[in-house]
C-alpha cells in the first residue's frame, strides 16, 4: 500500500482552492473517492433516465395522446432502458462495491487502484458518448438523433438498411466502452476479494457482501464479454460490410438474440446479487441477529450464478424455438427459483426472533423482501413458456422486471444509501425525510407497477407509443402514470435529504448503527488509508467479538 | 408468553393485516369476461389459447399459495419481532442457522418446481407438437413495416391486414396453420383470444396454429418492436362460418371488374409511384412493398387497422399518411385535389 502518501493527503484538503480539489477528484485512485464518483454519476443518470420514463408515461396517460411523436417515444424507451441498466444500476452497484469492499475486508485499497480509475472513466465516457448522440448522431442523412432500436436492439433493426445515420453506432460504441470499464472493475473486485483480505479473514469469514460481489464480478466477466463481442460484430456489419446480423444478406437475427440474452440474463443477476448483498448486511444489523445460514447463503448465490448462465433463452420463448429447447429453458428457469427462495427464507429467519429497528435502511429492506417475493413469483409465471407466449413482450413483462429492478434492486440500494451514508459523509441523514422518501416511493411504486401488470394480461404489448381506446387499458394506464409523480417526489426528497444532511446533518461517530463489520471500526468518513493498523479478525462479525468478549462469534463458527 | 398483552395485540394486528390483504382477491370479478377487453388473455376461444390459460390458472394458484405463506411470514416477522417500547437493550439470542430447516426449504421448493415443470412441458408439447390435419387451412403471414400480408397458397388468395379464417367445430376441427415470415424486421403475431404470440423473423420461418370455435372479429397487434409505427400495426382476424368463409374466398379469387367511369383515377394510379408498391390483379400494378389492393374495398380498415376504410380516410391516407400513421412507409403522394378525388374514386371500385 502507498503508505508514504498518507501525511500529504491528510493535510486539510478542504482548505485547498476548488480547482485543486476538483483536480484531486479527477486524478484520484482512492477506492472511496472512485466509489463516490460512481455513485454520484449514477444518481445524475438516474434523474435523466427518470425524466425519460416520465415522458413515456405522460404520452401513455390516455389513448391516442399526442405529447410526443412516435420517433421521440421510441428514442425515449431505448435511452431509458440503456441508461438505467448500464449507466445507473451498474455504476451505482460498482460504486458501493468499490467503496465498501476494501473497508469490509480490512484492506487499504482495491487490488489495482489505477485500473479502478481507468474503469470508472471508461464507464463515464461511455455514458457521455451515448448522450452525445442527441447532438452528433444525425449524420448526413438527418435520420434522427438518439438511438431508437430498443435497449436489446434486435437485429435487423440495427442494420444500415433500417437504422440510417449514426444513432445505432453511438449505442454500440458507448456500450462497448462502458463494457470494458465493467470488465476492468470486475477483474479488480475478484483480485481484491481473493488477495487483499486482512489476516484471519478466510473466505468463510468474509462478510456476505464480499462474497456476493465476488460472484457478481465473475458474472460480469462471463456476461459482458459476449455482449462486447456482439457489439463488435454489429460494428463490423455496419461499417466493414459484415453480415453477421444482416438478414438481407443471409445473416441471422436470432443469433443476435442469443448473444444479447446470454449477456442479458446473467446481467439481471449482476444487478440483483449486489442488492442481495446490501440486504444481507442491513437486515442482520437492524434485526440485531447474525445472518441465518451463512454457508447456505453463499452456496445459494453461487448456485444462482451457475444456473443463470443457462436460462437466457427464456427471453426467446416466442422466437419459435422447438418444443425440446423451450422445455429445457423452462426447467432451468424454474430451477433458479429454488436458491432464490432459500435466500428469502434465510432473510426471514434472520428477522425471526430478533429485535427489529425500523430505521429507513431496514424499511427499504422490508420493501425489498415484499417486492422481490412478488417479482420472483411473476418470474415463475413467465418461466412457464406457454404463459409467456401471452405475456412475453407485454406490459406484464415490463411490470415484472421493474419489480425486480425498482422494487428489489433500487429499494435495496436506497437502503444501502441510508445505511452507509453516515460512513461516507460522517453525517447522519434526516430520519423523517428518509421515512417520507420510503412511503412516497412505496405508494408511487405500487401505483405504477402493480397496475402495470394488468394491461399486459389484457393484451397490451410494450414499446407502443400509443394505443387504441376500448381495450380496457385506459384507466390502468392513467393510474400507472399517476404513480410516477409520487416516485418523482420521493426521489426529490431523497436527493434533498442527502444534500441537506451532507452540509447540516448531525456528526456521527465511527459506528452509529452498533454494527459488526470492519468498515464501522474506522472513522467516518474513513481516512485515505482506511485503517491505521490492519485489523485482524477471528469471525464473520469482528466488531461483535469486540463488543461481546463474553460471547464471541468465533466460538460458534 | 400468552399472558403478555402487547404480544397478543401484535398477533391480532398481524392476522388482521394478512386477512385484509387477501379480501380483494376473493372479490375479484370473473377474469374470463371478454367485455373487460377484446384482447383479454383469460377469454380464450381457440384450443392453444385454452391450453395456455388452463396452465396459467394452475401456475397462478401455486404462486398465490406460495405468496400467501411467505407474505404472511413476513408480516408476522415485522409485527411480532419489532423492537418494543419497553426493550431491555439486550441483544436477542444469536442463531446462526439450522441444517434441518435449510434442507426443508430446499426440498419443498424443488418438489413444487418439478410439478410446475411437468405441467408446463405437457402444454408445450400439446401445442408445439400438434399434427396438422389434412383439411387444415394454410396461411402465410408476412410481416412488413408496418402491415400484414396474408397469402392462402391453396386458395390463391392474397390480402392484407385482415385475416379471414373458418370457424372450427371441436367435433370436426378445421384449424388454420399459419406460416410466419418477415419481409424486413422482427414482428410478432398476437391475437390473445386465439393463441399465444409467435415472432415473424427474417430468414427464420415460424409456424403457429389456431382453431377458433366462435365466430366473430378478434383483434390484437404486433408484439415485437419493429420500428417507428410498431404501435399501429394492428391485427384483425375474422372468424367466419364455413359458408361465409367460402363466399369470401370466392370473392377474393375473382378478378376485379374495371369501370370506365374511373379510368382517369386508374391512369393516375398506374402512372405514378403507386404501382411501385401496390398490386391490383389484372393491371400493370404489381408492386409487393405495400398491401395488395385488388379487393381493397372488401376490407373494413386501412393502414393496418389504424383507420376505418372510408373514402374520406382513403383520400386523407393518399394525401398525407402522417395524419393517420406518422412514420409509416406510405409516402405523401403530392397529388392535386382533383387527382386525389380521381384516385380515391378508382380505389373505391376495387371490390
Amino acid at each position: 500500500m502507498a503508505t508514504d502518501a498518507i501525511p500529504t493527503f491528510r493535510a486539510g484538503t478542504a482548505s485547498l482552492p476548488l480547482v485543486v480539489r476538483l483536480h484531486e477528484w479527477v486524478t484520484t485512485v482512492d477506492h472511496k473517492r472512485l466509489g463516490i464518483l460512481y455513485i454520484v454519476y449514477a444518481l445524475v443518470f438516474l434523474i435523466i433516465g427518470g425524466i425519460e420514463a416520465a415522458i413515456m408515461r405522460i404520452q401513455l396517460i390516455r389513448p391516442h395522446n399526442n405529447f410526443v411523436s412516435p420517433e421521440v417515444f421510441n428514442r425515449m424507451f431505448t435511452m431509458h432502458g440503456t441508461t438505467m441498466i448500464f449507466f445507473v444500476v451498474m455504476p451505482m452497484l460498482f460504486g458501493f462495491a468499490n467503496y465498501l469492499l476494501p473497508l469490509m475486508i480490512g484492506a487499504r485499497d482495491m487490488a489495482f487502484p489505477r485500473l479502478n480509475a481507468f474503469s470508472f472513466w471508461l464507464t463515464a465516457f461511455g455514458g457521455i458518448l451515448l448522450y452525445f448522440s442527441f447532438l452528433g448522431a444525425n449524420g448526413l442523412y438527418g435520420a434522427g438523433n438518439a438511438p431508437d432500436v430498443g435497449w436489446f436492439a434486435y437485429a435487423p433493426l440495427t442494420s444500415k438498411t433500417f437504422s440510417l445515420g449514426h444513432s445505432t453506432d453511438f449505442w454500440t460504441l458507448s456500450l462497448l466502452v462502458s463494457g470494458f470499464g465493467s470488465i476492468g472493475t470486475a477483474v479488480n473486485i475478484i483480485a481484491t476479494v481473493f488477495c487483499m483480505r486482512c489476516p484471519g479473514m478466510t473466505q468463510a469469514k468474509m462478510p456476505l457482501l464480499a462474497w456476493l460481489n465476488l460472484v457478481m464480478a465473475v458474472l460480469v466477466i462471463l456476461a459482458v464479454s459476449p455482449l462486447s463481442a456482439a457489439q463488435i460484430m454489429l460494428a463490423v456489419d455496419r461499417y466493414l460490410g459484415g453480415h453477421f446480423f444482416d438478414t438481407q444478406a443471409g445473416g441471422s437475427a436470432v443469433i443476435w438474440m442469443h448473444f444479447f440474452w446470454i449477456f442479458g440474463h446473467p446481467e439481471v443477476y449482476v444487478l440483483v446479487i449486489p442488492a442481495f448483498a446490501f440486504v444481507s448486511e442491513i437486515v442482520p444489523v437492524f434485526s440485531r441477529k447474525a445472518i441465518f445460514g451463512y454457508p447456505v447463503m453463499v452456496a445459494a448465490t453461487v448456485c444462482i450464478a451457475f444456473i443463470s448462465m443457462s436460462v437466457w433463452a427464456h427471453h426467446m420463448f416466442t422466437v419459435g424455438m422447438n418444443a425440446n429447447a423451450n422445455t429445457f429453458f423452462v426447467l432451468s428457469t424454474m430451477a433458479i427459483a429454488v436458491p432464490t427462495g432459500i435466500k428469502i427464507f434465510n432473510w426471514l429467519a434472520t428477522m425471526w426472533g430478533g429485535k427489529i429497528h425500523f430505521k429507513t435502511p431496514m424499511l427499504f429492506c422490508i420493501g425489498f423482501l415484499f417486492q422481490f417475493l412478488i417479482a420472483g413469483l411473476t418470474g415463475i409465471m413467465l418461466g412457464a413458456a406457454p404463459f409467456t407466449w401471452h405475456l412475453g413482450n407485454s406490459y406484464f413483462v415490463v411490470a415484472h422486471f421493474h419489480y425486480v429492478i425498482v422494487g428489489a434492486i433500487l429499494f435495496a440500494t436506497f437502503g444501502a444509501f441510508y445505511y452507509w451514508f453516515p460512513k461516507m459523509s460522517g453525517k447522519m441523514y434526516n430520519e423523517t425525510l428518509g421515512k417520507l422518501h420510503f412511503w412516497l416511493f412505496v405508494i408511487g411504486f405500487h401505483l405504477t407497477f402493480d397496475f402495470m401488470h394488468i394491461p399486459g394480461l389484457l393484451g397490451m404489448p410494450r414499446r407502443i407509443y400509443t394505443y387504441e381506446p376500448g381495450r380496457g387499458w385506459d384507466t390502468l394506464n392513467l393510474i400507472v402514470t399517476i404513480g410516477v409523480f409520487f416516485q418523482a417526489v420521493g426521489i426529490l426528497v431523497f436527493v434533498a435529504n442527502l444534500l441537506w444532511s451532507y452540509f447540516h446533518g448531525e456528526t456521527v461517530g465511527s459506528d452509529p448503527w452498533d454494527a459488526w463489520t470492519l468498515e464501522w471500526s474506522t472513522s467516518s468518513p474513513p481516512p485515505a488509508y482506511n485503517f491505521a493498523i490492519i485489523p485482524e479478525v477471528r469471525s464473520r462479525r469482528p466488531l461483535w467479538d469486540l463488543k461481546h468478549p463474553e460471547d464471541p462469534d468465533w466460538k460458534y463458527e | 408468553m400468552q399472558k403478555r398483552s402487547p404480544l397478543n395485540w401484535r398477533r391480532r394486528f398481524a392476522v388482521n393485516v394478512i386477512v385484509l390483504f387477501y379480501l380483494p382477491a376473493a372479490a375479484l370479478a370473473d377474469p374470463a369476461d371478454h367485455s373487460i377487453s377484446p384482447t383479454n388473455i383469460f377469454a380464450p376461444v381457440s384450443t392453444p389459447a385454452h391450453s395456455i390459460i388452463g396452465l396459467s390458472f394452475f401456475v397462478l394458484a401455486v404462486t398465490a399459495a406460495i405468496f400467501a405463506i411467505v407474505f404472511s411470514l413476513l408480516v408476522y416477522c415485522v409485527v411480532r419481532f419489532g423492537k418494543r417500547r419497553d426493550d431491555d437493550g439486550r441483544e436477542p439470542p444469536q442463531v446462526y442457522g439450522s441444517n434441518q430447516v435449510e434442507l426443508a426449504w430446499t426440498v419443498i421448493p424443488v418438489l413444487i418446481v418439478m410439478v410446475l415443470f411437468l405441467a408446463t412441458a405437457r402444454v408445450i408439447a400439446s401445442i408445439q407438437k400438434a399434427a396438422q390435419p389434412r383439411n387444415a387451412i394454410q396461411v402465410i403471414a408476412i410481416g412488413h413495416q408496418f402491415w400484414w400480408e396474408y397469402r392462402y397458397p391453396g386458395l390463391k388468395v392474397v390480402t392484407a391486414n385482415e385475416l379471414h379464417v373458418p370457424v372450427s367445430d371441436p367435433a370436426h376441427p378445421t384449424p388454420t396453420f399459419i406460416t410466419l415470415l418477415s419481409a424486413d424486421t422482427d414482428h410478432s403475431f398476437w391475437v390473445p383470444r386465439l393463441g399465444g404470440k409467435t415472432d415473424l423473423i427474417p430468414n427464420h420461418p415460424n409456424s403457429m396454429w389456431i382453431d377458433p370455435q366462435v365466430t366473430g372479429l378478434y383483434v390484437g397487434q404486433c408484439a415485437q418492436y419493429c420500428g417507428t409505427q410498431h404501435a399501429k400495426m394492428l391485427l384483425r382476424v375474422y372468424v367466419q362460418s364455413r359458408q361465409e368463409f367460402d363466399r369470401w374466398v370466392e370473392e377474393q379469387s375473382r378478378a376485379p371488374h374495371s369501370s370506365t367511369a374511373v379510368s382517369e383515377g386508374q391512369r393516375i394510379f398506374e402512372t405514378t409511384a403507386c404501382i411501385n408498391c401496390h398490386a391490383v390483379t389484372g393491371t400493370v400494378a404489381d408492386g409487393r412493398f405495400g398491401p395488395d389492393l385488388t379487393h381493397l374495398m372488401t376490407r373494413e380498415t386501412i393502414a393496418s387497422g389504424a383507420a376505418p376504410n372510408t373514402p374520406e380516410n382513403l383520400r386523407l391516407w393518399i394525401q398525407n399518411p402522417d395524419t393517420i400513421k406518422p412514420g409509416s412507409k406510405m409516402p405523401a403522394m403530392g397529388l392535386s385535389d382533383h387527382q386525389l378525388d380521381a384516385v380515391t374514386a378508382y380505389l373505391a371500385t376495387l371490390h
